[in-house]
Formats: C-alpha cells, sequence, structure tokens
C-alpha cells in the first residue's frame, strides 16, 4: 500500500516536471533571453522614473550582465560574471515603487517577446529574493 | 472582505483614493454598499461605507454605516519570508434599527469588529501560475454583519470568527478564486449561516477593479438557501 502510494506520488512529481519543462528552455534558451533582455532595455530607456538611474549606465555591459544572470538563475548552461546585487546597487537608494516599476517593465519586456504569464511568474519567482539586495541601500 | 493589503496600489510615500459600488441580489433580499476609501504609504487605509439593505416587497432599507481603519503591521504580500499583515477595526452604526431590536439583538445601533488578516502571492506556485491566499480572524458581535444588530440572546459576547479566501491569477488582470467566512449565531429568533463564494476579479489596469461572484449566503433573518450573484466595482483616482 505504501509502495503504491509512494509511486504514484512520485509519478505525479515526475509528470509535473515533464510539464514544466526547464525556465531556460521555456524562455527560448540564450536567443530568448536575449530578446528580453533587449525589450527590458529598451522599456527602461522609455521609462521617465527608472531611466534616470541608467543615464550613465554602460549599456553593452549591463545587457551582457543580464543575460547571464537571467540564463544562469533560469538553470541555462551560463555563469555569472558581474558584481554582486548588493555591489551594484548600493548608493542608489531604489525604493520599493521603483523596484516594482521595474519588475513591470520585465513583465512587459517578456509580453513583447511573447513568454507565457506563467513563465514570466517563474523567472520573477526567480528574482524576487535579490529584492533585499536592490532597494534602499 | 477585510485582506492585509490596503486598497489601491499606493507604494511606500504614494497615496490612492478610490470609491466602490457593491451590489448582492439573493432570492428575498438586495444588499447596496457604497463607499470611499484612502490608503497612503502602503501602510495606512481608511474608509467609509454605507449599506442599504433591501427586503423584496418591504418598503425601506435596513442602513448600516462603516467606518474603517486598517494598518499593515508586518511582512510583505510577495517579497521575504512573512506573509503581508494587517490589523483593522471597523465601526458600525445601525441607522434603522427597529427590526434588530425585534429580533432580540443585544445591541441595536452600534458595534464595532476588530481583526488582524495575513495575506501572500506566491508567485508561480501552480503550475506557473500566482497563487493568492488571505487568512482573517474577526472579533465580533454583528448579526448578518450588524444589519440585524449586535449579539443576542443566545450569545452577547465577541466571538473569534476565521474568513480564509483563496485565487489563482490567470494573467496580469484576472484572478478566480473562492472564499469561506465563519459569522456568529446569535439569535434564537432566526438561525445564522455562514458565507461562502466563488469569484472572478478583473483588473484591466491599476484604476478599475471589477469582481462578479456567486455568493452563497445561506439561511438570512429565517428565509433559507439565499443565494445570488454579486457584482462589485471599485475605481481608484490617485
Ligand atoms: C530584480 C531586479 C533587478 C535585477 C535582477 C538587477 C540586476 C542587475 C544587473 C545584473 C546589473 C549589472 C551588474 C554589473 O554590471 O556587474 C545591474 C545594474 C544596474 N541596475 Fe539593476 N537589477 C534589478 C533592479 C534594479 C532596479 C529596481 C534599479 C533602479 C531603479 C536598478 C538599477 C541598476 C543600475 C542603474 C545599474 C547599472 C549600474 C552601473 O551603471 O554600473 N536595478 N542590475
Amino acid at each position: 500500500m505504501l509502495r503504491k502510494a509512494l509511486l504514484f506520488i512520485s509519478l505525479i512529481s515526475w509528470s509535473v516536471h515533464a510539464h514544466c519543462g526547464s525556465l531556460y528552455e521555456d524562455l527560448g534558451g540564450r536567443e530568448g533571453i536575449a530578446t528580453v533582455v533587449d525589450n527590458f532595455i529598451t522599456e527602461i530607456s522609455f521609462d521617465p522614473s527608472i531611466y534616470p538611474f541608467f543615464s550613465k549606465t554602460n549599456v553593452p555591459r549591463l545587457r551582457e550582465k543580464l543575460e547571464e544572470q537571467f540564463c544562469m538563475l533560469s538553470g541555462g548552461p551560463c555563469e555569472y560574471t558581474g558584481d554582486t546585487m548588493e555591489k551594484v546597487h548600493t548608493g542608489m537608494h531604489i525604493s520599493s515603487a521603483e523596484f516594482n516599476r521595474t519588475v513591470e517593465l520585465l513583465q512587459s519586456a517578456m509580453d513583447d517577446a511573447g513568454v507565457p504569464f506563467t513563465t514570466q511568474n517563474r523567472l520573477i519567482r526567480l528574482l524576487a529574493p535579490l529584492r533585499e539586495e536592490i532597494i534602499r541601500r | 472582505m477585510p485582506w492585509a493589503v490596503m486598497s489601491g496600489y499606493a507604494d511606500e510615500g504614494e497615496t490612492a483614493a478610490g470609491a466602490f459600488y457593491t451590489a448582492v441580489d439573493v432570492q428575498d433580499f438586495r444588499l447596496r454598499v457604497t463607499g470611499v476609501t484612502l490608503s497612503y504609504d502602503n501602510r495606512v487605509e481608511v474608509s467609509a461605507a454605507q449599506q442599504a439593505f433591501e427586503i423584496k416587497g418591504v418598503a425601506g432599507d435596513i442602513r448600516q454605516e462603516i467606518f474603517s481603519a486598517k494598518v499593515r503591521v508586518a511582512g510583505d504580500l510577495i517579497y521575504g519570508s512573512m506573509p503581508q499583515i494587517a490589523t483593522g477595526v471597523q465601526f458600525k452604526n445601525l441607522l434603522d434599527g427597529d427590526i434588530a431590536e425585534a429580533v432580540g439583538a443585544d445591541a441595536a445601533d452600534a458595534g464595532m469588529d476588530g481583526y488582524v488578516s495575513f495575506t501572500r502571492l506566491h508567485l508561480g506556485a501552480v503550475g506557473g501560475y500566482n497563487l493568492l491566499w488571505n487568512l482573517s480572524l474577526r472579533a465580533t458581535k454583528a448579526n448578518q454583519m450588524g444589519l440585524l444588530g449586535y449579539g443576542g440572546d443566545e450569545n452577547a459576547g465577541y466571538q473569534l470568527m476565521p474568513e480564509a479566501s483563496v485565487a489563482v491569477l490567470l494573467d496580469n488582470g484576472l484572478a478566480v478564486g473562492g472564499e469561506y467566512r465563519q459569522k456568529p449565531d446569535n439569535l434564537s429568533a432566526f438561525s445564522e449561516d455562514d458565507f461562502m463564494d466563488i469569484f472572478i476579479a478583473w483588473f484591466p489596469n491599476k484604476q478599475v477593479n471589477l469582481t462578479l461572484a456567486w455568493a452563497d449566503l445561506g439561511s438570512i433573518a429565517g428565509s433559507e438557501k439565499q443565494s445570488g450573484l454579486y457584482a462589485s466595482l471599485s475605481a481608484f483616482f490617485y
């Protein structure tokens, strides 16, 4: 009985896993992530409340580091070579409203890239724990 | 239904002001609620509402005013390790207390509820969809939310009533869910049931929210099996 139950549970979790696929693949791999990051940077550059933070930023570097970070977090074959979130965002005094706005810009970037809502949620879920290292510093 | 989230989308340092209108239509009754709400800093919220409860075929509504204040005390809806926790009070003024008096309510003029609410959104929790839940504990004496007064011959004191909701966000502007609300049963004249509903909520933008629900309100003032449609519209102007 117990063995049957365990088998059943492992079958369920297997099918759930099989259904989800790796987030990296669902984001469209390296190419899909590049599109998302491109759109994200465009969204930022048109947003009057967020753009000022980036007015002196080296955009090619930002693009590269974001691509690496999203790729690594989503389980792709990359290594993040940028600075720590804490180090990068310290001194910017980013408010929680500005953080939320930036997440919205990322969501529109993913909308424009055709990333499904459920895949968007899974990426944002991985970014959420970084918030404490980013805001109010 | 008190949640630990503040009305509107006011973040730190921001203000949100809004108005809402709710109508519930069941077999023998109709309830209309009109109100205004103001929140600041994602921290405090005050609101004022008037309920008009109509007994179909009988002239004269039962009106009740509700003044509420709520403060977020800890946690966060999405981030960190703790759910968002808020606590609030509702002062209720029964403007038409004749029926409450007639059915044996302990008080037919005014009452107060206090509550604590826990709310959390889990990103991507169900097959990638976001899951939202709320649990509230309300200390109340109210009979049918206060429309039949506060306290009664069977129980005149405060009781702790749990209220729970769960919803799944189907996309950025659409949620479906259900709610269960335990209620006191203070009057020997009428038995009172718990409320439950299933709802669909639409947020086309940050200014507007439309919620439709099918509500099962049980026995109300001697009329059994009251159920029907619930509709609520809120609009926010910053
Ligand atoms: C989940 C949210 C966020 C993530 C994952 C994130 C990630 C990153 C990454 C990977 C970099 C590049 C690091 C490097 O160059 O070594 C970066 C840089 C930067 N971030 Fe963020 N960030 C987030 C939120 C924000 C927010 C909310 C703001 C401001 C409103 C912001 C402002 C900046 C700026 C201005 C830079 C460039 C710094 C420079 O010019 O050197 N970030 N971020």
